[in-house]
């Protein structure tokens, strides 16, 4: 059996022993954020870009990540590939790395992204070097687009931001993991460690959780919940599922009864 | 100049870098648009800042 230990995946010439990202929005108090990544066992967590608020007490959400975390700056607040590109130049600019989630999301109803503008601000970014992380519907052409415009991994949804729904959109999920090429990392909507555990059964290469974690009673036990669940899932997927049945099939032997 | 969209009136020679650790930031946590171009932090100290100037200073908050 393989060793999840070696159970390694590559996301742009990066090697990642953990398939469970994290996020750092809406943590009641952001000082538990070192403890959620120790107890997720995560080594990439995403921040947002925002201008600095003068009028706001000081605290800057950096002091509570470990130094030893990859930053995956989002482009969250975009709502055109231009408006991606530009934030995702200046979260560059800070120089913690060329890793970057586009998002851009023009419907503030169900923040639903859109696939053409990431497309586009996929394949300006990918060619200035940056690794490409897209946040997109699950949907196979987006994702066959996505991998032409040089991304380094494809992210589809599970159920919309923030509503801990799971993987609503698990058919099309499945067909990104068969037909595409690149890392599948389940984004948005997993509210439940099953969820998450389930995207690996399936054969997702990661998943990224936040509100589920962040806004959990415990949001450590959580943290640390997604994590075996994370691997839970990938074991299984990697054990090779049995076969699905619509009779029953008797396990134990139906000969040599005890007759009258 | 606009910093951060709100106008606000400049003292005489003041530099990028004196302005960002004015307002109590750390400059190497910080990223700064001058007028939609992006200043390389090492160019923060030899940056001047003058009338008219649109300046964004933005950080990373949290985020998913």
């Amino acid at each position: 059996m393989q060793d999840l230990m070696d159970d390694l995946f590559e996301i742009g010439g990066e090697r990642l022993g953990s398939r469970l990202f994290t996020g750092t929005g809406k943590y009641g108090d952001d000082a538990v954020i070192p403890e959620v990544c120790a107890a997720s066992g995560s080594e990439v967590i995403t921040v947002a870009l925002r201008r600095v608020d003068f009028q706001a007490a000081a605290g800057n959400v950096m002091d509570h990540i470990p130094k030893t975390m990859r930053l995956l700056p989002n482009t969250s607040g975009a709502r055109t590939a231009d408006e991606a590109v530009r934030i995702a130049r200046l979260a560059k600019a800070i120089g913690c790395g060329s890793w970057i989630k586009i998002e851009v999301i023009a419907d503030n109803n169900h923040l639903l992204p859109d696939g053409y503008a990431t497309i586009k601000a996929t394949e300006t970014l990918a060619a200035e070097g940056f690794v490409v992380l897209p946040y997109v519907n699950a949907d196979l052409y987006v994702a066959r687009d996505l991998v032409s415009a040089g991304a380094a991994a494809v992210m589809p949804l599970g159920a919309p931001i923030g509503t801990n729904r799971g993987l609503q959109t698990r058919e099309m999920i499945r067909i990104l993991i068969e037909e595409i090429d690149l890392p599948i990392i389940v984004d948005a909507g997993l509210g439940r460690p099953s969820h998450a555990c389930e995207a690996m059964e399936m054969g997702a290469d990661a998943v990224l959780v936040n509100t589920a974690i962040a806004t959990a009673a415990d949001p450590v036990g959580m943290a640390k919940a997604f994590g075996e669940a994370v691997r839970a899932g990938r074991r299984g997927f990697l054990a090779g599922a049995g076969v699905q049945r619509l009779k029953a099939d008797a396990s134990s032997p139906l000969t040599g009864f005890l007759e009258g | 100049m606009i910093v951060n969209g709100m106008s606000e009136s400049l003292q005489e020679d003041v530099m990028l870098h004196d302005l960002i650790a004015s307002r109590g930031l750390d400059p190497s946590r910080v990223v700064a648009e001058l007028n939609r171009e992006i200043v390389p932090g090492e160019d923060f100290p030899k940056t001047r800042l003058q009338e008219g100037d649109r300046l964004e200073l933005l950080q990373f908050v949290g985020g998913g």
